[in-house]
């Protein structure tokens, strides 16, 4: 009988634990996902700066009040702007960034093509 | 005709990617955020660096006053460049300042005030470094100067005389 409460116990701690694996998975991923933006071509993830430090340490309390990995990337847009994040959002500026490679593609399908054909 | 065509396209294309590329060696790679900015100021509660009381931001930024956030630290070296900028402005009647005390070891940070002398009217501590970020802040030092409730300027770096005159020159 003794071993049911240490068998809950046991299986309680153990759950912790991977709910807390999950936390810093997520917590990485978003770090690696933001520019620290005091230093030159580092994630915060990379980062041991004061400000990467600090910016762990939010990501970590935003994830515990139950943020979603978007809101966190929303909040963080809204205080240092759409710079931080390696991502880049598609709008007027990013239009050419995200559209040449594509015509690239397309304009290198069609010359294969053509010569294919041409070929034949 | 063919022939004629793709090499002067090939030449086109160069010469374009030539001048992009040329005209970012002249870019700087260092990012600078906007510093003009209407942002509220964002809400905190932070424990005081006098008695460890709890202060709430809203009973800070209360006045029609203008005020100066300034995060600073005792191991900043800057910080102690622009201390004697912020002694004089300490003079003029018409700002407050804020002091955020950024990663700091107490004694360290007042023996830095003794020193060099307190020009804060309130100092919080931020113990972590967390609650700069919900400023936006980038580091140490910085200042953020407050009218009604709103950021109206923000100065990163250590404050020099320009700044100082800039400042005296929107709160006249």
């Amino acid at each position: 009988m003794k071993f049911i409460p240490i068998f809950l116990i046991v299986s309680i701690i153990l759950n912790f634990n991977l709910l807390k694996a999950d936390e810093i998975k997520t917590e990485n991923k978003i770090a690696k996902n933001l520019r620290c933006l005091i230093c030159q071509g580092q994630s915060v993830y990379d980062s041991d700066s004061e400000f990467a430090i600090s910016l762990k340490l939010v990501i970590k309390n935003k994830i515990q009040q139950g943020l979603s990995e978007e809101q966190i990337y929303s909040f963080l847009k809204m205080k240092y702007g759409e710079w931080i994040l390696y991502d880049p959002v598609f709008n007027r500026n990013t239009y050419f960034l995200w559209l040449l490679p594509i015509l690239i593609f397309l304009a290198g399908g069609a010359i294969i093509i053509k010569r294919f054909y041409n070929k034949k | 005709m063919k022939s004629k065509f793709i090499p002067i396209i090939l030449i086109f294309i160069f010469l374009i990617t030539f001048v992009i590329f040329f005209k970012g060696l002249k870019n700087s790679n260092i990012y600078t955020p906007s510093t003009e900015l209407k942002k509220e100021v964002p809400s905190f509660e932070l424990k005081s660096f006098k008695n460890n009381s709890i202060i709430i931001s809203e009973k800070i930024f209360e006045d029609n006053k203008y005020y100066l956030m300034n995060i600073w630290a005792s191991w900043c070296v800057p910080c102690k460049e622009e201390h004697k900028f912020l002694m004089k402005l300490k003079k003029n009647e018409r700002i407050e300042l804020i002091g955020f005390n950024y990663k700091d070891n107490f004694k360290k940070a007042s023996s830095f005030l003794k020193d060099l002398g307190n020009p804060y009217n309130i100092i919080v501590l931020d113990k972590d470094g967390t609650a700069s970020i919900e400023w936006g802040a980038y580091g140490v030092p910085e200042s953020f100067l407050i009218h009604q409730n709103k950021i109206i300027k923000r100065f990163i770096g250590p404050i020099n005389n320009k700044d100082l005159l800039e400042i005296e020159k929107i709160i006249r």
